[in-house]
């Protein structure tokens, strides 16, 4: 979809990855690449480890080298540019905050880089720290910040520079739970308030739901789609997208009857489940998401369902709001996840209890295994 | 109540070894050292106490001007040798990996599995009017007559800069070591030049080992004997010299002691210096080295 992109549409865009490919010997960490990202957008790159997210992310900072393909800031190609000429900054998996310089130093070191005077450049960064929550930690040793903090400082580092596009290597990793929650939503609004291009690589798909306008899912090499987090949810293009973005059922077992968009997908234990999608082969992978799974005590509410179960609750895992259960179901080699009801006749519902439950065919996504 | 005793008495019995050693091989001689060089000789076999022997040193020149002479000097070996050992040290520290790591460091070692004396030897036969650079010089047309490199202070800097460069090399390798890749890609990524990451980043880093690599060097450069002596020849004048000729050649014990102190107090002022003026304590400093 990227393919096209000349001279002409360059402007309209900060960042263009054109058929990027880099080879360390003869595996290709990252094969072939291509995608675009618009000004003010926050774009994803969501991966398992090892997938070249970080080998694309450092050609793109200008750590690495494509073995071919280009890379374009605002249409300007930058092969050949070095890391320090790039309109691009980093914050780092580490952060690598500067120990042997204070607070406002280390906002201030990129303005001193590009001969901006001492005064000036410590007043921007103070104003800076300002914008970002630091006011008055000028003068502070990084070491002596919190984890959150230290997070601001290698944003506002980055952010004082003006750069075209700001690139985070998976910066919430270091911290704790509570701390990431809160740093997903202060990221998301600091991106906004500052309108600069955020591209953000992360192996934890809920980091890349909640920030990003578009994410691009990315497996050994390749971007298996790329699309805004509703599309990659409720539409996944590959087996892989499936099961990796959000919690799954996954089904396996032999395309049967294909009739007027639905296909039949016969499991291995004879049950046979409706989907969509198709299956050029025989052999089939069949997804279904815990919440649409529709749960009841008798099968009558189901009755129009083309996928209807009987099954027996086997755990009930608690986790609030994304509490779910596993179903012990008759046909199904594993037991089905579906969401915890918290409301209704089934909210009190404990392990060992008889249940129906079924789908729709559009909820469930059929793919050649 | 016993076992505080007994565990007393195992803490005592295991710091005893560590305690004699330091008493006797080196409180102990500089006690009698101190005692000594206070004792004025005022007649054949006669002593008495007095400063004389420490006046002896300021008011005849060329006692205070070898001091100086080999405090400059040093200063001038300590900082040549930094300069050549940083980026020897950075490249073990950032760019060698596994093996050739190990095996460039032990290159470095490896001079000093022979004895300074065999290692100086070594040098004056490469540096001597008939030696082997001289007859290299002669034999490609460069000089016409044999060329004495030896007996001038450039051979005495020589042979002192290739005595502390491994003393230089280990701190500056370990602090080098501890400095996170990112943060030099950061570096770089904030719009840094190569200049600027090595003086604002690299540098301020590696501060405390450069400073434990520069103390061990002056120090070892200050107190050297055979170096200045076989290198340098009458030109060398070290201050250590003069000590030995004190001992040994005038038999004059208490002047030499005096000496000894001064070298011991000077030196260590210097060094004082060099740790104020670098905003640098001596306890970081000492966990670097």
């Amino acid at each position: 979809m990227t393919l096209c992109i000349g001279s002409v549409m360059a402007s309209s865009t900060d960042l263009d990855i054109v058929n990027v490919t880099k080879r360390f010997g003869s595996h290709a960490a990252v094969d072939d690449v291509s995608f675009s990202v618009a000004p003010g957008e926050f774009f994803s790159i969501l991966g398992p480890s090892g997938c070249g997210k970080t080998t694309l992310m450092r050609m793109i900072a200008g750590f690495e080298h494509p073995t071919s393909g280009d890379i374009r800031i605002r249409g300007a190609s930058m092969i050949g540019v070095p890391a320090n000429r790039r309109p691009v900054n980093m914050v780092f998996q580490s952060l690598a905050l500067f120990p042997m310089m204070s607070v406002g130093e280390n906002v201030a070191y990129g303005l001193t880089c590009r001969g901006v005077s001492r005064a000036d450049a410590e007043e921007r960064a103070n104003r800076m720290l300002e914008r970002v929550g630091l006011k008055g930690f000028g003068d502070r040793r990084v070491t002596a910040l919190s984890g959150g903090q230290r997070q601001r400082v290698a944003i506002a580092r980055c952010l004082v520079l003006e750069p075209t596009l700001v690139l985070l290597d998976e910066p919430l990793g270091a911290l704790d739970l509570k701390l990431r929650e809160h740093m997903k939503i202060e990221l998301k609004q600091l991106q906004g308030t500052f309108n600069t291009t955020f591209a953000y690589i992360t192996h934890d798909q809920s980091e890349a739901l909640v920030m990003s306008d578009r994410i691009a899912v990315m497996n050994q090499g390749r971007f298996e789609q790329v699309g805004s987090p509703r599309e990659l949810y409720h539409n996944p293009a590959t087996p892989f997208v499936a099961s990796f973005v959000g919690e799954t059922n996954r089904l396996q077992g032999e395309a049967a009857a294909a009739s007027n968009g639905t296909i039949a997908v016969r499991l291995s234990s004879g049950a046979i489940v409706q989907g969509q999608g198709s299956a050029a082969a025989k052999a089939a992978l069949a997804f279904v998401r815990p919440e649409a799974v529709a749960l009841a005590q008798d099968p009558s509410p189901l009755s129009n369902l083309p996928n209807r179960f009987e099954g027996r609750i086997s755990a009930v895992l608690f986790d609030g709001a994304a509490s779910s259960l596993l179903i012990d179901t008759a046909g199904f080699e594993q037991p089905v996840r579906a969401v915890l009801p918290q409301a209704g006749p089934l909210a009190g519902i404990e392990v060992g209890a008889p249940v129906h439950l079924g789908w729709t065919a559009d909820a469930m996504k059929v793919f050649a295994a | 109540m016993i076992a505080k005793q007994a565990s007393r008495l195992t803490l005592f019995l295991l710091l005893a070894p560590a305690i004699l050693w330091l008493g006797l091989l080196i409180v102990l001689p500089h006690v009698e050292i101190l005692v000594l060089s206070f004792s004025e000789r005022i007649a054949p076999r006669v002593y008495a106490f007095g400063f004389g022997n420490y006046l002896e040193f300021f008011t005849e020149p060329l006692y205070w001007r070898t001091f100086a002479r080999t405090a400059f000097m040093s200063i001038l070996v300590t900082a040549l040798t930094l300069v050549l050992a940083f980026p020897i040290a950075l490249y073990i520290a950032r760019v060698a990996q596994g093996r050739l790591k190990a095996m460039l460091l032990l290159l470095c070692l490896l001079p000093f599995w022979v004895s300074e004396l065999v290692r100086t030897l070594g040098w004056m036969i490469l540096l001597r009017e008939t030696g082997v650079i001289s007859y290299m010089l002669r034999s490609i047309g460069l000089a016409s007559q044999p060329v004495e490199l030896l007996y001038n202070d450039g051979a005495v800097i020589l042979g002192l800069v290739y005595g502390g460069l491994l003393f230089m090399i280990v701190p500056l390798a370990n602090a080098l070591e501890s400095l996170e890749p990112a943060v030099v890609e950061a570096g770089y990524d904030l719009g840094g030049s190569r200049w600027t990451v090595l003086r604002r980043i690299v540098i301020p880093h590696a501060m405390p080992g450069i400073v434990a690599g520069c103390i061990i060097v002056f120090m070892l450069t200050v107190g050297n004997f055979a170096t200045p002596v076989l290198l340098g020849g009458k030109n060398g004048l070290w201050f250590t010299e003069q000590i030995y000729a004190q001992f040994i050649t005038r038999f004059n014990w208490p002047q030499g002691a005096a000496f000894g102190m001064l070298l011991l107090l000077l030196s260590s002022a210097i060094v004082w210096l060099g740790l104020r003026l670098t905003g640098q304590s001596l306890g970081t400093t000492l966990k670097q080295a």
